[in-house]
């Protein structure tokens, strides 16, 4: 068997950083990353990026050595990542915030409005369901991450969790402000439209989650493959037929009914913004999909069926 | 199979042709832009001139060019569409958030209070020298800006053109950005005791509003804008009349 030789040299500079002799032709690009972290501790297989050309694309950790475009003495070039987190760490991060922060607000915690109203609630019933609506969202998402979610990457960039927490925990707080406020307004048509937003939500929860389960099953444990998605027994997941990321559209239609049940303008702004990033999103994944499989069924749309 | 290729290299040549025309009447609209918005801001400075020359003060000063300042400057929004389009090399944002603190400066500060511009019985004078301030600044800045694209564009660019773009900011921005910010500060007591652009609770959308907060923010909003805007431009300059090759930090 012969044996391959690795430098690893710096994408920028070109400096030769890491020889190693003596390597498996079966290496994987994972084992690789993990020998030369040996001689750079600093950089831990997380934030390394190794790739054939300087400017090309990251080889997967997966990938095998003797099955590369290259000869027995291999040259691979080296980017740092940056400091990165895990994506579990930043999604229990970012969903624990506004769970937190928008029952500081329903119980009226002191500063945030006038002293009279501390820890007073509030005399309409919609206030209660909305706090319930909101803290079951999030608490749904928390054990989603743990228990469901099988994420294709492990890390992302460090900042990363400093711009979504913003986002999340301040759009929490600009809500929370506003349905929990003594001087809140409810809805104007009153129970009716109450009713039909909890139905909206509560369809569009179930929903979202049937997506993160079929999903979830699509690939197995520890596996970062990945499979065409398609309806399954469960009704809501037959909006495969016409959607490529129906989880982005349950989330759209939870949040509509979220704005309708209470009337919210912060609430219909944070649906807004929320409904561009995931159709950014969406958009995406679905492009990566018709790139990645020729049989793609063709009349899925990204995000609403037939129109986006 | 030999027509086939033929019709390969005709089409191709079709292509190449419909390209040439397309960069053509982009070159030709972007040259008239250029061109229009030079002489806009000329017609402004002049008329600036002549106002103070004629009347002695710069009471009223505002007033009388208010309408063509409004005109031209929201005018340039068209601009964040060519960068959008990339047509002009200049990063959207870039060119966005200068072209957004111009037009808020012009109808969200000055137009809406006309106290601060047309104030004849004045307590503080200093009110209408910041107006006075940016708009010269801005009107210096924008002759040499739009006179230095209408002369690239033509491949003619005269070498003061291109100096006094690249050098005028240095001096102008930190002084045009004093202007700006003093004008909102003054603004601010008329807006707090006349309460516009302002909404409170209760009401049926149960957000609220208070346009004087607004303005604290956007004023400590230029503490981080500005340094990243100016230093861009001293990046620019090093580049444009030094040929030092920068280069940017790696994402």
């Amino acid at each position: 068997m012969k044996h391959y030789e690795v430098e690893i040299l710096d994408a920028k500079t070109k400096d030769k950083l890491c020889f190693l002799d003596k390597v498996e032709p079966n290496a994987t690009i994972g084992e690789i990353k993990s020998m030369f972290h040996k001689s750079h501790p600093q950089w831990y297989p997380a934030r390394q990026s190794i790739r054939l050309d300087p400017k090309g694309k990251s080889l997967k950790d997966e990938d095998v050595l003797q099955h590369l475009p290259v000869g027995t003495t291999a040259t691979f070039y080296f980017r740092d990542l940056g400091a990165q987190i895990s994506w579990v760490t930043v999604f229990l991060t970012e969903y624990t915030g506004p769970l937190v922060i928008y029952l500081m607000f329903y119980f009226r915690v002191p500063f945030i409005y006038a002293s009279k109203y501390d820890f007073t609630t509030s005399k309409h019933w919609v206030v209660h369901l909305a706090c319930m609506c909101h803290s079951f969202h999030y608490v749904k998402r928390l054990l989603e991450t743990l228990f469901v979610h099988r994420f294709s990457h492990g890390t992302m960039p460090l900042r990363n969790i400093f711009k979504n927490c913003t986002y999340y925990w301040g759009f929490a707080a600009w809500m929370a402000y506003y349905i929990n406020h003594p001087l809140y307004t409810p809805p104007i048509y009153g129970e009716q439209q109450i009713r039909l937003a909890l139905i909206i939500f509560l369809f569009c929860q179930i929903g979202n989650f049937s997506i993160h389960i079929a999903l979830r099953n699509l690939r197995p444990p520890g596996s970062k493959t990945r499979k065409i998605p398609y309806p399954t027994k469960n009704p809501f997941t037959w909006i495969f037929l016409l959607v490529s990321c129906p989880n982005y559209t349950y989330e759209l239609g939870s949040w509509l009914g979220f704005t309708l049940m209470t009337q919210c303008l912060p609430v219909a702004f944070f649906t807004l913004v929320g409904f561009v990033q995931m159709t950014v999103w969406a958009k995406g994944k679905h492009r990566s999909y018709l790139k990645e499989f020729r049989d793609y069924p063709p009349l899925r749309s990204p995000i609403l069926p037939f129109i986006l | 199979m030999a027509s086939s290729e033929e019709d390969g290299t005709v089409e191709e040549k079709e292509n190449n042709n419909k390209k040439r025309t397309k960069s053509a009447l982009v070159t030709a609209w972007l040259t008239f832009y250029n061109i229009a918005m030079t002489a806009g801001w000329l017609v402004l400075a002049i008329t600036m001139m002549r106002f103070y020359i004629q009347r002695g003060t710069h009471k009223g000063l505002y007033r009388s060019i208010a309408r063509t300042l409004k005109f031209f400057q929201t005018f340039a929004l068209v601009e964040v569409g060519h960068c959008a389009i990339g047509i002009v090399k200049t990063s959207v944002i870039v060119n966005g958030v200068q072209v957004c603190s111009r037009i808020f400066m012009v109808w969200f500060v000055t137009n809406s209070i006309r106290q601060i511009s047309t104030c004849i019985i004045c307590q503080k004078i200093q009110n209408e020298e910041s107006v006075i301030l940016f708009l010269v600044v801005w009107t210096v800045m924008e002759i040499s800006r739009y006179s230095y694209y209408t002369f690239s564009l033509l491949h003619h660019l005269p070498y003061f053109i291109k100096w006094a773009r690249y050098n005028f900011f240095i001096v102008l921005y930190p002084l045009g950005v004093a202007g700006e910010l003093l004008t909102i500060y003054a603004a601010l007591p008329f807006v707090r005791r006349s309460g516009m652009y302002s909404m409170r609770l209760p009401n049926k959308y149960n957000v609220s509003f208070d346009y004087y907060y607004c303005l604290i923010i956007v004023m400590l909003s230029y503490i981080p804008l500005f340094p990243q805007l100016y230093l861009h431009m001293l990046r620019q300059r090093r580049r444009v009349l030094h040929g030092e090759v920068i280069v940017e930090k790696d994402e």
